[in-house]
């Protein structure tokens, strides 16, 4: 990418910090001098070197590894796709949320979103309006719920950008909120979608790649483009590393922030749709605890609380680190409840590992 | 090291020799000898990255030396934790303050050893008898009860004292204490280490203030890029000697004299008022001069440049850029009629510190170096390469994180990054605060040549010395009002410090 004009400036820099490859600081104190000596050669090979700064993908290998070996049923494609399947509902409100995360927020409002969107797509398409509609009348729902996702996620961005209350309690608020207006409209019944072709969607395969799956990796890839290429994606980062400077550098903070929430309402409302067609039903309390499991993903991939931090190639490793985890302990017949406290543990367990090995030079004060 | 004849006759309070210690890739110290004998005010002195807050964190305990040793009164130790260090009788009194601000000052200074009484409920009556008479000894105006938060900074810090001296200290580290003090609350900060000093107690004392070190310190050992440079007796060295140790040349202190080519009038203020920050403040700036600011903190300088830059709203007034009236709402409105502005904190208020160089300098314009939907890495590079060059900044590659740079070089991108805007106008507010002697004056000769080169600078500084090197003109300010414009020829100290005291002069509309 470098342009060829620069090159003949290629002069050496007097180093103000380092050059050589250097492990991560804690790495370099936990180990003994003679084993860190030995290790940090090996850097030099681009693929390790990505694996240290990316170690949740290193558990998604081990995970990968364990279960091939201990589970006949977990090694298989068929398997890999339910896997996808399984993840896409998580995922795509994992992609939202690490933008709004890096951008030094927070959304609790997900789960009670998705439930909401889905209960609008399922309900809209048998309107009397759209009743001559046929096939047709699928659309018009899914656009309005994806539209009251979105509106819903402007809402949260408009009243963080404008009160200045944290996302925190704005979001905890439209949790709960969100939620109460679920229950108002669907008069706390189930809706069943009646045209099938609706739930049909769900078992569609496009080549070996069901359609979930499919809509899902390409929403990762285009988010990925988004926050690691685009301006907005640049300015994500700004304005959660630090407010300030952004607003000094001339970004619009606000807007930019509730366009992040709309993003994330977008992808609530797109995962609250596409559940819906899997079990041909909107369930008033479809998508509880899942901001929880959402953030439990985005945390696991490295994205940063305090925002700054963070990308979409570890929130996909966090993402399959917890779809594998639940499908390889539940192929080895693991009862559900043990699988929270196996994950709830992995969770401290992962961060803990990565605060030890990933500290930066300055911040190794010991608590 | 030495046999025991050539000894001292008396004992070092503390003594430190050959530290090394290596972050990765970086040899952070490299052999450092130090010592402080009881009794002595020992000043450390090097630029910013030479490796005294290294230095002094092995000394707390905070980091583990990788070689050499550490010897207290005669025995050689080794120190885990900073409560060990403490037990040894070190106290680091940091630069940041690091009190509970909810807490009382009694609390604050006996935090993690409040007296008891049975069942682990705290003894206050004890705790604060001791707490007054501590501060009682450091003359403190305030006592044991008092909530932090309420208390000024100085007094703040005289806490952070405080707690120094509820141990049998044998060796107190001041790191930077003068930072945020005014010149009453110095005076009684150097009398209570004058009293420390008496009672015994070994002194280090960190400073990039001269004159300070001058007054204080017996003796002063420089570092340099991690190494130890030599220890001079105070009394036997001057200023120009210890500069040349710290950087490895001396310093060209002069004034760039080049008048001035001056072009048009690109910035006018008139009349404009921002209750209660200041009011009915007019000045111009052309092209190729600098204005240098000057006044108390809290005269009102800064509270103008966020005017300007449009972070803040005028109640009324008129600015006109290049000759035509505007308003400016938000900073947005600014850079694009070429306005820009350094602000005073770089750390708070201009950088994203775990950003890379690169997308720091380019970050106000990336939306105008895209190809199709995405940024440009090549055009981002080649900005970014051009204003390394042209500022020499010195960072290996644009990957690094711009807050692992040393204080000049961060300056230097944030500066940077308002050049590759083109702007008209560029505001520096306090430039060189935090920054060593030697980027100060690079720093000072980039602000002449940018003037030089055609842009209208203003300098806002709390330092004198600073605004006479700079400025063309001086415009003096106190209470929120412009008391005197002076030009660099007619300007004398005097003159200067009547103005912004507010002394016997008329207020100029």
């Amino acid at each position: 990418m470098t342009p060829p004009d620069t090159v003949k400036e290629s002069r050496p820099v007097q180093a103000d910090a380092p050059v050589e490859q250097a492990l991560p600081q804690g790495l370099e104190e936990t180990l003994p001098r003679a084993t860190a000596d030995r290790i940090r050669p090996l850097l030099d090979n681009p693929v390790l070197r990505w694996l240290v700064r990316n170690p949740i993908w290193v558990f998604v290998l081990i995970v990968f590894v364990f279960f091939s070996l201990v589970s006949d049923h977990f090694f298989a494609a068929r398997n890999f796709q339910n896997i996808l399947v399984q993840t896409s509902t998580i995922g795509l409100i994992a992609l939202g949320m690490t933008l709004v995360m890096v951008n030094g927020n927070i959304d609790l409002s997900v789960g009670a979103t998705l439930a909401l969107a889905a209960a609008f797509a399922v309900d809209v398409q048998s309107w009397a309006v759209f009743a001559t509609w046929g096939n047709w009348q699928i659309l018009p729902a899914v656009c309005l719920a994806l539209l009251v996702g979105i509106g819903l996620g402007a809402l949260n961005g408009f009243i963080v950008w404008k009160t200045g209350v944290d996302a925190f309690i704005v979001t905890l608020g439209a949790m709960l909120g969100i939620r109460g207006l679920v229950f108002v409209y669907t008069g706390e019944q189930s809706f069943y979608a009646m045209n099938f072709a609706y739930s049909d969607f769900s078992a569609l395969s496009i080549g070996p790649l069901p359609a979930l799956a499919l809509i899902f990796l390409l929403c990762t890839l285009a988010v990925h483009l988004l926050l690691s290429r685009t301006v907005h994606g640049r300015n994500t980062y700004a304005v959660g590393g630090n407010r300030e400077a952004a607003v000094n550098a001339g970004i619009r903070v606000g807007p930019h922030m509730m366009i992040n929430f709309m993003i994330i309402g977008f992808f609530a409302a797109l995962s609250g749709v596409l559940l819906s067609t899997q079990m041909g039903a909107a369930t008033p309390n479809l998508g509880r605890d899942y901001e929880l499991w959402v953030i439990t993903a985005v945390v696991l991939g490295g994205t940063k609380l305090t925002g700054g931090k963070g990308d979409i190639i570890g929130t996909l490793g966090g993402v399959l680190a917890i779809g594998m985890l639940r499908n390889g302990m539940n192929l080895m017949n693991v009862p559900a409840f043990y699988v929270y406290v196996v994950l709830g543990s992995i969770l401290i367990a992962v961060l803990f590992l990565d605060k030890r090995f990933n500290r930066t030079a300055d911040g190794g004060l010991r608590l | 090291m030495t046999d025991m004849i050539e000894r001292p006759a008396r004992e070092p309070a503390l003594r430190l020799e050959g530290i090394v210690k290596t972050f990765p890739g970086v040899r952070a110290l490299d052999g450092v000898d130090f010592e402080v004998m009881p009794g002595e005010v020992h000043a450390l002195l090097g630029e910013n990255g030479a490796g005294k807050s290294t230095l002094m964190k092995v000394l707390a305990g905070m980091y583990q030396p990788d070689g050499g040793t550490i010897v207290i009164a005669g025995r050689e130790v080794r120190m885990a934790t900073p409560l060990e260090a403490k037990r040894q009788g070190i106290v680091l009194i940091h630069q940041e303050l690091s009190l509970v601000p909810e807490m009382s000052a009694a609390e604050n200074i006996y935090l993690g050893e409040l007296p008891r009484k049975s069942f682990g409920r705290v003894d206050w009556k004890t705790l604060y008898a001791r707490s007054d008479a501590i501060l009682e000894r450091l003359r403190c105006s305030f006592r044991g009860d008092a909530t932090v938060a309420h208390l000024s900074i100085a007094n703040q810090q005289m806490v952070e004292i405080a707690r120094a001296l509820t141990v049998d200290a044998r060796v107190v580290v001041f790191d930077e204490p003068t930072a945020s003090l005014t010149d009453a609350e110095k005076v009684v900060l150097f009398d209570i280490i004058n009293d420390l000093k008496a009672q015994g107690v070994g002194i280090v004392y960190i400073s990039h203030r001269m004159d300070e070190i001058f007054t204080l310190s017996d003796r002063i050992t420089v570092l340099r890029d991690g190494q130890y440079r030599g220890t001079l007796d105070t009394a036997a060295t001057n200023e120009d000697e210890v500069t040349r140790l710290m950087i490895g040349r001396s310093l060209d202190l002069s004034r760039d004299t080049t008048p001035a080519r001056l072009g048009d009038t690109v910035l006018e203020v008139r009349d404009l008022t921002c209750a209660p920050h200041f009011e009915d403040v007019a000045f111009s700036v052309r092209a190729g001069e600098v204005v240098g600011f000057y006044g108390l903190v809290g005269a009102g300088r800064t509270a103008i440049a966020e005017a300007l830059f449009g972070l803040r709203s005028c109640e009324s007034g008129m600015i006109r850029v290049a000759g035509k009236e505007v308003t400016i709402d938000s900073p947005e409105q600014a850079i694009a009629l070429g306005i820009s502005l350094v602000p005073e904190n770089r750390k708070e208020q201009g950088l994203v510190l775990q950003m890379s160089c690169r997308d720091n300098m380019t970050l106000p314009q990336v939306q105008d170096l895209t190809a199709g939907p995405f940024v440009s890495s090549g055009a981002e590079i080649a900005i970014f390469d051009q204003y390394r060059d042209r500022l020499a900044i010195k960072t290996p590659s644009w990957r690094q994180p711009v807050g692992v740079l040393s204080g000049g070089n961060q300056q230097k991108i944030v500066i940077g990054k308002w050049l590759s805007m083109q702007p008209r106008v560029l505001i520096v507010d306090e430039p060189t605060r935090g920054i060593d002697v030697g980027s100060k004056s690079e720093i000072h000769g980039l602000l002449r040549e940018l003037a030089a080169q055609g842009y209208a600078v203003i300098v806002i500084s709390s330092e004198m010395p600073e605004v006479l090197r700079v400025s063309d003109r001086i415009v003096a300010m106190y209470h929120g009002r412009i008391t005197r414009e002076f030009s660099a020829d007619e300007v004398t100290e005097d003159a200067l410090v009547q103005a912004i005291s507010g002394i016997g002069v008329e207020l100029v509309s």
